[in-house]
């Protein structure tokens, strides 16, 4: 059971049904790298002495996905100067996290209104790609970034500036909007099932259900879908 | 340290499938010379089997794996009763919120054709209520079945109880000219530590299979008692009396009926060995982690199994930092889904979903010792300690 064992042992485990591992944590180096070398975390230590001045949190521990920014935004540039982060999740939630910390605080740093247009697809091209299963519910940081951004104009008083999150937002935990459910339903997610394994929508706050099956129904009319 | 996943094959076991591959390459139901040789060695391993179940050997059937032989005990007794020359109106069957997805599925499968069915809830720990059982029987009730022991957090259910109370029930309703239940145990985790003798249980089938206990993978037998209808589900040239045509894989029941030789050969001993180093295991994580509790039963489990629920970390990201240790574990969270549903033995058990995707399975075997526990309990600790330091959550532990 020793390290060099290790792909030994790997090889000889299959699947029973509980450990569900048939393909889907096959994860690119780049992930790997960030994983278990994460890049920017607020360590515990470090908690009551980082400067920031913007914080955002989103997700919820029932879906399993947890995610916090804190960022040192320059108030004379408005780059993004220094950032931390905490996530709980899997390995695709960690390092994507890991990886967007680097995009927003690299080369000098980003600024807010460029880092605000970051996209989960650009992580995800950042990380060499990512399983398929865990494209819609583990890339949150950029909701994370957004919202401290958001969190940054609220402090400093500039609250014409702030931006509400692209739509409205349906579940307050996984702050998934209208659009991404549009967005699902065009893109193959016919059924409310289907619209959670990609969203996750309601599976934390079964009350949003209704409004989430309303929403379907509305957005196959409206694309002609049956 | 994910035995109950599955298991390598045993040395003895694969030399006594060896020959049945080139040398002994015959089809058993070919006449000539190399036929018969096939056949007998099927008949023998088909008697070792009976032998440890204290069964006739006329009353098993080799299967390709536990799932088929699941499916089969399910579908199989339910349909020859429901389109039976009786033809009841209504069959009812009863099961268990955790049992393994093949029975589950089976069952839901039969909810399509109009059986009624209930699906019993467990206790928190996992254990499923004999009471319970007694007040879900209906008149039009054909088929009760509950694992033997569960395999993700080990707890070991009643079997012998529940039939002897179900042979109790039976009895009454003959004299009420109720049609009989029959009684189904799904024993694949069970085989290799406890007890399979189906008197002893009072079971009507039972599914075990070799991926669990040293031997072969895609072998598996159901047990079913003389007297029993069932229909198949493969059809073809009617091998197994008629309940599994395709020529019988000789090399895989050989390897099957050796292993479970040995399986129940050793179990005493090993099962003394497993419990031992379990325990130790689960008593050095409790008192080393805050925050951590054991799930499943605390003494009616496998001696093999430990599950643990750590709070504030995700199982997924856990089993990687294992994995780079060489440790090979399993979790109940969702992340570590193909359907991105926690598992639902542990949702069965009720632990709320974000409690959920903090667990950890690891399961012993043959080949652990005691520098492997000592080995796991020094590293899980520093691991979840990372984990937690990039974790921005704090549950609170409610107990």
């Amino acid at each position: 059971m020793k390290k060099n064992n290790k792909k030994k042992e790997v090889k000889k485990e299959k699947s029973d049904g509980i450990s569900r591992d048939q393909t889907q944590w096959v994860y690119s180096e780049t992930v790997r790298e960030h994983f278990f070398n994460p890049s920017n975390f607020m360590k515990p230590e470090e908690e009551a002495t980082f400067k920031s001045n913007a914080s955002g949190m989103v997700g919820s521990p029932a879906c399993g996905d947890v995610m916090r920014f804190w960022l040192w935004i320059n108030p004379k540039t408005e780059v993004i100067e220094k950032c931390r982060w905490r996530t709980f999740g899997c390995g695709a939630a960690i390092g994507s996290t890991s990886m967007l910390s680097v995009m927003i605080t690299e080369k000098g740093g980003m600024s807010i209104e460029e880092a605000r247009k970051i996209k989960p697809q650009d992580i995800i091209e950042r990380l060499g790609g990512l399983p398929e299963i865990k494209f819609h519910c583990s890339v949150l940081g950029d909701k994370a970034l957004r919202s401290a951004i958001n969190d940054y104009f609220r402090r400093s008083g500039q609250i014409s500036r702030i931006v509400p999150e692209e739509g409205r937002i349906i579940d307050p935990d996984t702050k998934t909007t209208d659009k991404d459910i549009e967005t699902a339903i065009l893109e193959g997610a016919d059924t409310l099932e289907k619209i959670q394994d990609r969203t996750k929508v309601g599976v934390a706050n079964p009350k949003v259900i209704p409004e989430v099956e309303q929403l379907i129904r509305f957005y196959k009319e409206k694309h002609s879908i049956s | 340290m994910d035995h109950a996943a599955t298991t390598p094959l045993d040395p003895e076991v694969k030399a006594a499938m060896e020959p049945f591959w080139s040398k002994n390459f015959g089809n058993p139901s070919s006449i000539y010379q190399p036929g018969m040789a096939a056949k007998q060695a099927l008949g023998q391993a088909r008697e070792k089997i009976a032998k440890v179940l204290g069964a006739k050997s006329s009353e098993i059937i080799f299967t390709a794996g536990g799932t088929e032989s699941a499916n089969l005990a399910i579908l199989g007794l339910s349909r020859a009763i429901y389109y039976g020359d009786n033809h009841p109106k209504k069959c009812h069957i009863i099961t268990t919120k955790i049992e393994h997805p093949a029975v589950l599925n089976a069952v839901k499968a039969l909810e399509k054709e109009d059986l009624e069915t209930t699906i019993l809830p467990v206790n928190k720990y996992g254990m499923v209520i004999i009471e319970e059982i007694k007040e879900a029987i209906k008149p039009e009730t054909i088929l009760v079945s509950v694992m033997y022991a569960n395999n993700e957090i080990g707890t070991i259910e009643p079997i012998a109880e529940i039939g002897k109370l179900l042979k109790k029930i039976n009895l009454e309703r003959k004299t009420a000219n109720l049609p009989k239940i029959y009684f189904h145990t799904d024993a694949c985790q069970a085989a290799g530590y406890l007890d399979l003798n189906v008197e002893k249980l009072s079971v009507d089938l039972l599914t075990l299979n070799g991926s669990k206990i040293y031997g072969p993978k895609g072998s598996g037998i159901l047990y079913v008692r003389q007297g029993t209808p069932i229909k198949p589900l493969i059809f073809g040239g009617g091998q197994e009396k008629g309940l599994r045509s395709g020529t019988e894989n000789v090399p895989a029941f050989v390897g099957l009926a050796k292993a479970l030789e040995l399986a129940q050969k050793n179990k005493d001993k090993e099962s003394k060995r497993l419990a031992k180093l379990s325990n130790d295991l689960t008593g050095k994580i409790l008192t080393s982690i805050p925050k951590s509790f054991l799930n499943g039963h605390p003494e009616k489990r496998l001696p093999n199994n430990v599950n643990i629920t750590i709070l504030d970390i995700e199982g997924e990201a856990l089993l990687l930092y294992l994995d780079n240790y060489g440790i090979c574990a399993s979790t109940g969270s969702a992340c570590h889904s193909q359907n991105l549903e926690p598992s639902h033995v542990l949702q069965a058990i009720c632990l709320p979903r974000e409690i959920i995707h903090g667990s950890l399975r690891l399961t012993l075997g043959k080949s652990t010792t005691q520098k492997d526990i000592n080995y796991i309990a020094k590293i899980l600790p520093q691991i979840v300690q990372k984990l937690r330091d990039l974790s921005p959550i704090n549950i609170k532990l409610k107990k």
